[in-house]
C-alpha cells in the first residue's frame, strides 16, 4: 500500500507539468544542433541556412504581411477543404454504418476509389479547374474524405451490440438511440480519423500548391526555390511542421473535452 | 395466499418482527398489502433456433408478487424463457400473457449478467435511461436519485461508469431497470460475474427491492443456492421442458446456510445431475 503510495503520488504531481515541456526537448536539441553545424560551416549555408537566416526570413517576410497572407490562404483552402471532405465522409459513413442498403450501394465503389491515389488525380484536376481555387479544396476534400468516412463507418459497426439492444429494450427511438448509444459509442473512432486526416489536409495541400497555385505556403516556398531563396524554402518547410502540431494538438484538445467518460482521458 | 406477503415494510422492521414475534407472518398479513406485480400466463410457448428447438412447450403460470427462480443446465433454454418472456424474441408458437390489465413498456424490464451502462454518460444519467418515455420529463432527475437511493449508490451519482466496482455497476444497472417501477423484473444471471461476496450483498438487495416494490420477479440463475435463497418457486427446465416444479416454503428473511436451504437445494441439484446422467 506505501509502497504504491511512495511511486505513484510523485509521478502524478510531476507528470502534467513536465509534460509539456518534455515534448519540446528534441525538436530544440535538433535546432541546437543545426546550429552548431552551420556556424562551424559543417553544412554548407548554401544547402542548409542556419536557424538564425531562417528565422530572419522570416522576420522579413512577417513585416512585408507576406508571410501572414500566405499563411491565412493555405489555413483557408485547408478548413474549408476539410469541412467539406469531412461532412461528406461523415455522412457517407454513418448512412453506412446504419443502412445495409445504403452500404451494399455505395461502399464498393467508395473503396475503389479509395485506391486511386488522390494526388495522382492533380493533372486531371488542373484540366478541370485549372489553378483555381477549387481544383485545391477539390483535392483536399478528397483526401479528407476517406480517413473520415472509413474511422466512422467502423466506429459505428463496431458499437456494442448489447448496449443498442438495451437501448430499444428501455424504448429508445431511432433518433435518440442515434443520439445517445450510436454516435457517443462511435465517437472515439472517429477521433482517429479526423486525427488522420488532418496529415492528409496538409499533406495534399502543400503539393497541391507546390503545383499549381498563385498564393499560399506551398507557392511561396515553390517561388523562393524560382530565386533560389533557401532560408525561406527551409522557412516553410518549418512552418507545415508547426502548423499540423498545431492541428493535431486542437483535435487532441476537442477529444479530452468530448471523451472526458474515456478511461484513456481520465485524470489519475 | 403467497401475494398476501408482499408487504411495503421496510427490511429492518421485518427483520426485527421475524426476531420478536412468533406468529410474524400473521402480523404481516395484517398490514395493507403491496402488489404491484403482474401475473403470468405462458401457454404451450415454444420457440426454436434454425433446426435446434429450445423451448418444446412450456405451460407455466406465475402469481402476482410471485419470485421464482429457473435454473437448469446451460443450454437448456432457461434464458431464451427469459427473454421471451422480455419480448426480446419471437415467440414460434404459444402465448404469453400478463393478466387482463394493459401493460406499459415500462412495466417488463430485464437485468443482464454485464450491466451494459453506457460509458459516456454519468450514473445518474444512466438511470435516467430506464424512465423509457419519461426520460424527458421535469422530474426525471428526481425519481433517477430516488431509485439511486434504493440501490445505496447516491454518492456515485455524478461518476462515469468505467470508475465503479462491477458491484456497483450492477447496482446502477438495477436502479435503472427499477426507476420506472416495473411490474415483472426479470434477471439473466445478474450476479454471474461478481465474486461471492458481492454477489450474496446483492441478493440481499435484490430481495429487499422485490419486497419493498412487489413486482413479479423471474431469476435466471446456474447458482441454486442463490435459486432457493431468494425464490418462492424454483423451476427446473431440462431439453426444453419444465422438468421440476419446487416450492421454497421458508419464512423471510432466510438464513443462508439454514438446514432447510440446504435440505431444498441438495434435492433441486439431484434433479439436475440425474438429467446429467442420462446423457
Amino acid at each position: 500500500m506505501s509502497f504504491i503510495d511512495s511511486v505513484s503520488l510523485p509521478r502524478n504531481f510531476r507528470l502534467p507539468r513536465v509534460d509539456g515541456l518534455v515534448q519540446w526537448i528534441v525538436p530544440l536539441a535538433i535546432i541546437a544542433i543545426w546550429h552548431v553545424a552551420s556556424v562551424t560551416g559543417f553544412v554548407p549555408v548554401r544547402m542548409l541556412p542556419a536557424p538564425s537566416d531562417v528565422a530572419l526570413a522570416g522576420w522579413k517576410l512577417l513585416q512585408s504581411g507576406e508571410l501572414i497572407r500566405n499563411i491565412w490562404v493555405s489555413f483557408w483552402r485547408a478548413s474549408i477543404g476539410f469541412l467539406i471532405g469531412g461532412s461528406v465522409g461523415f455522412a457517407f459513413g454513418l448512412a453506412n454504418g446504419l443502412s445495409q442498403l445504403s452500404a451494399k450501394l455505395t461502399d464498393t465503389t467508395l473503396q475503389m476509389v479509395r485506391n486511386v491515389p488522390h494526388l495522382a488525380l492533380i493533372p486531371l484536376v488542373i484540366l478541370w479547374f485549372g489553378i483555381d481555387e477549387s481544383a485545391k479544396l477539390f483535392l483536399v476534400a478528397l483526401g479528407v474524405f476517406f480517413p473520415i468516412y472509413l474511422n466512422t463507418l467502423h466506429g459505428i459497426r463496431t458499437v456494442d451490440p448489447q448496449l443498442i439492444e438495451m437501448g430499444r429494450i428501455y424504448g429508445m427511438s431511432d433518433s435518440e438511440l442515434f443520439r445517445r448509444v450510436i454516435f457517443p459509442g462511435a465517437l472515439p473512432s472517429i477521433f482517429v480519423g479526423i486525427r488522420f486526416a488532418l496529415g492528409i489536409m496538409w499533406l495534399t495541400l502543400i503539393v497541391a500548391e507546390t503545383i499549381a497555385a498563385s498564393s499560399g505556403l506551398g507557392y511561396m516556398a515553390m517561388q523562393a526555390r524560382e530565386f533560389m531563396l533557401i532560408d525561406v524554402v527551409v522557412l516553410s518547410i518549418l512552418i507545415y511542421a508547426l502548423l499540423g502540431k498545431l492541428a493535431d494538438s486542437a483535435s487532441r484538445v476537442l477529444e479530452r473535452l468530448t471523451l472526458s467518460w474515456h478511461p484513456a482521458f481520465q485524470k489519475r | 395466499m403467497q401475494t398476501a406477503l408482499r408487504t411495503s415494510l421496510p427490511e429492518t422492521e421485518l427483520a426485527s418482527r421475524a426476531n420478536f414475534a412468533p406468529h410474524a407472518r400473521l402480523a404481516r398479513e395484517e398490514r395493507p398489502v403491496h402488489v404491484s406485480g403482474l401475473p403470468l400466463s405462458i401457454r404451450g410457448l415454444r420457440k426454436s433456433f434454425g433446426d435446434n428447438e429450445v423451448l418444446r412447450g412450456i405451460d407455466l403460470h406465475i402469481q402476482a408478487g410471485q419470485f421464482v427462480a429457473i435454473v437448469g443446465k446451460s443450454g437448456c433454454g432457461k434464458s431464451t424463457l427469459l427473454r421471451l418472456i422480455a419480448g426480446l424474441e419471437k415467440i414460434d408458437a404459444g402465448s404469453i400473457s400478463f393478466g387482463d390489465a394493459a401493460i406499459r413498456p415500462e412495466d417488463i424490464r430485464v437485468m443482464f449478467q454485464e450491466p451494459r451502462l453506457l460509458p459516456w454518460a454519468r450514473v445518474l444519467a444512466n438511470v435516467e435511461v430506464g424512465l423509457g418515455r419519461d426520460r424527458s420529463s421535469s422530474d426525471a432527475h428526481a425519481r433517477a436519485e430516488k431509485a439511486l437511493t434504493e440501490v445505496r449508490l447516491t454518492d456515485k451519482r455524478d461518476q462515469w461508469p468505467s470508475v465503479l466496482s462491477g458491484g456497483q455497476k450492477q447496482r446502477v444497472a438495477l436502479a435503472r431497470a427499477l426507476v420506472s417501477h416495473p411490474r415483472v423484473l426479470a434477471f439473466d444471471e445478474p450476479l454471474g460475474a461478481l465474486d461471492a461476496l458481492t454477489r450474496i450483498s446483492m441478493q440481499r438487495l435484490l430481495e429487499r427491492v422485490w419486497r419493498d416494490q412487489g413486482f413479479t420477479a423471474i431469476l435466471v440463475t446456474h447458482d441454486v443456492a442463490e435459486a432457493v435463497a431468494l425464490a418462492d418457486r424454483v423451476l427446473v427446465i431440462d431439453e426444453g421442458r419444465i422438468a421440476h416444479d419446487v416450492m421454497v416454503n421458508v419464512d423471510r428473511p432466510r438464513e443462508r446456510g439454514s438446514v432447510d436451504l440446504a435440505v431444498l437445494e441438495g434435492s433441486i441439484l439431484s434433479h439436475l445431475l440425474s438429467a446429467d446422467d442420462r446423457i
